[in-house]
């Protein structure tokens, strides 16, 4: 069977670096757009953000792209510029909700699966039965 | 195990659940269209479910209950939107209040059930729940906006960044979930 690798794998190995966490910390502790509101121009979200990190401009992208690939960050288009977008907890409450669906339908396969194996004991009983008359 | 697969979508709240079973494939099907088998598994032991109206048609409405411990009642209805017996249903589940008619104030699923035979006497089921939603209250959103310089360097990002640093992290899983823990 292919299966696409759960969502999980990539938001830990997106988190699992020093430097994508501080980045989605700085994410967390920034009132809601103030950024954007800081953002004269469009090079100092970027160069802002670099500037944290004993690391080049690039280094940081990349790691920026790595958290747009988990799904913690998300590309928007805001008039002409491309900015993207954190919503970590956004992100976990629909985690925990998926989790918690998971979880729901888990007990009704259980029980499913219980209903199954107690008919086919039935049927099999019957057969018996009537292949010894 | 019954389960064979699960996959969760958290930007497109979707969860995939496929099972699999020793038996045929009308037999799981039975489950889903003998509204009595329905309530054997739909609603847990201490919330039986009760199927008042229920037939299996495009444009039809099922029409249930569940009864809990004290004596509550929630309600709930589907939509059925497509049928192909014995293999297809897709529906939209959701909630009512106690007269039957739909509480839009809770959220709505869209339920696709599919069920396919995969060798001789096993069966496939697979469940995609769309669209699932929590209730808002007491959610918080925090948000930070980066802005690139261009969407040329966004793009190159975006393009530099797909295969790394994926999979090199695996085995810190562990710390990050103690780590998480703790900030909490």
């Amino acid at each position: 069977m292919q299966i696409a690798p759960p969502d999980s794998d990539r938001l830990f190995a997106a988190l699992a670096d020093h430097t994508r966490r501080d980045i989605v910390r700085r994410a967390i502790s920034a009132e809601e757009g103030d950024i954007v509101r800081r953002a004269i121009s469009a090079e100092e979200g970027v160069l802002e953000l670099a500037s944290h990190y004993p690391m080049s401009f690039a280094a940081v992208q990349k790691h920026v792209a790595v958290l747009e690939r988990a799904g913690l960050i998300t590309k928007q288009r805001i008039g002409r510029r491309r900015v993207v977008r954190t919503n970590l907890e956004a992100l976990l409450v629909a985690r925990r909700l998926l989790d918690q669906y998971e979880e729901l339908w888990r007990a009704r396969i259980d029980r499913m699966n219980e209903l199954v194996a107690e008919t086919a004991g039935a049927i099999d009983t019957v057969e018996t039965k009537e292949s010894k008359r | 195990m019954t389960v064979t697969a699960v996959r969760k979508d958290p930007q497109r709240l979707t969860l995939t659940v496929e099972a699999e079973f020793d038996a045929s494939v009308e037999r799981i099907w039975q489950l889903w269209a003998d509204p009595r088998q329905l309530e054997r598994w739909w609603g847990p032991p201490t919330y039986p479910a009760t199927f008042t109206k229920h037939d299996l048609a495009p444009g039809s409405r099922v029409e249930s209950h569940m009864t809990g411990p004290a004596g509550d009642q929630p309600h709930g209805y589907w939509d059925v939107l497509e049928v192909e017996p014995p293999r297809r249903i897709l529906f939209r589940a959701g909630f009512a209040k106690s007269d039957g008619t739909p509480n839009t104030d809770m959220p709505i699923n869209t339920i696709r059930v599919g069920i396919e035979g995969v060798a001789q006497g096993r069966t496939r089921m697979s469940i995609e729940i769309v669209g699932i939603e929590g209730v808002a209250q007491g959610r918080t959103r925090m948000s930070i906006e980066i802005v690139f310089p261009s969407t040329e360097a966004m793009e190159q990002v975006l393009a530099m960044g797909t295969e790394e640093g994926l999979s090199q992290a695996v085995g810190q899983i562990d710390a990050i979930l103690a780590e998480e823990t703790i900030q909490r």
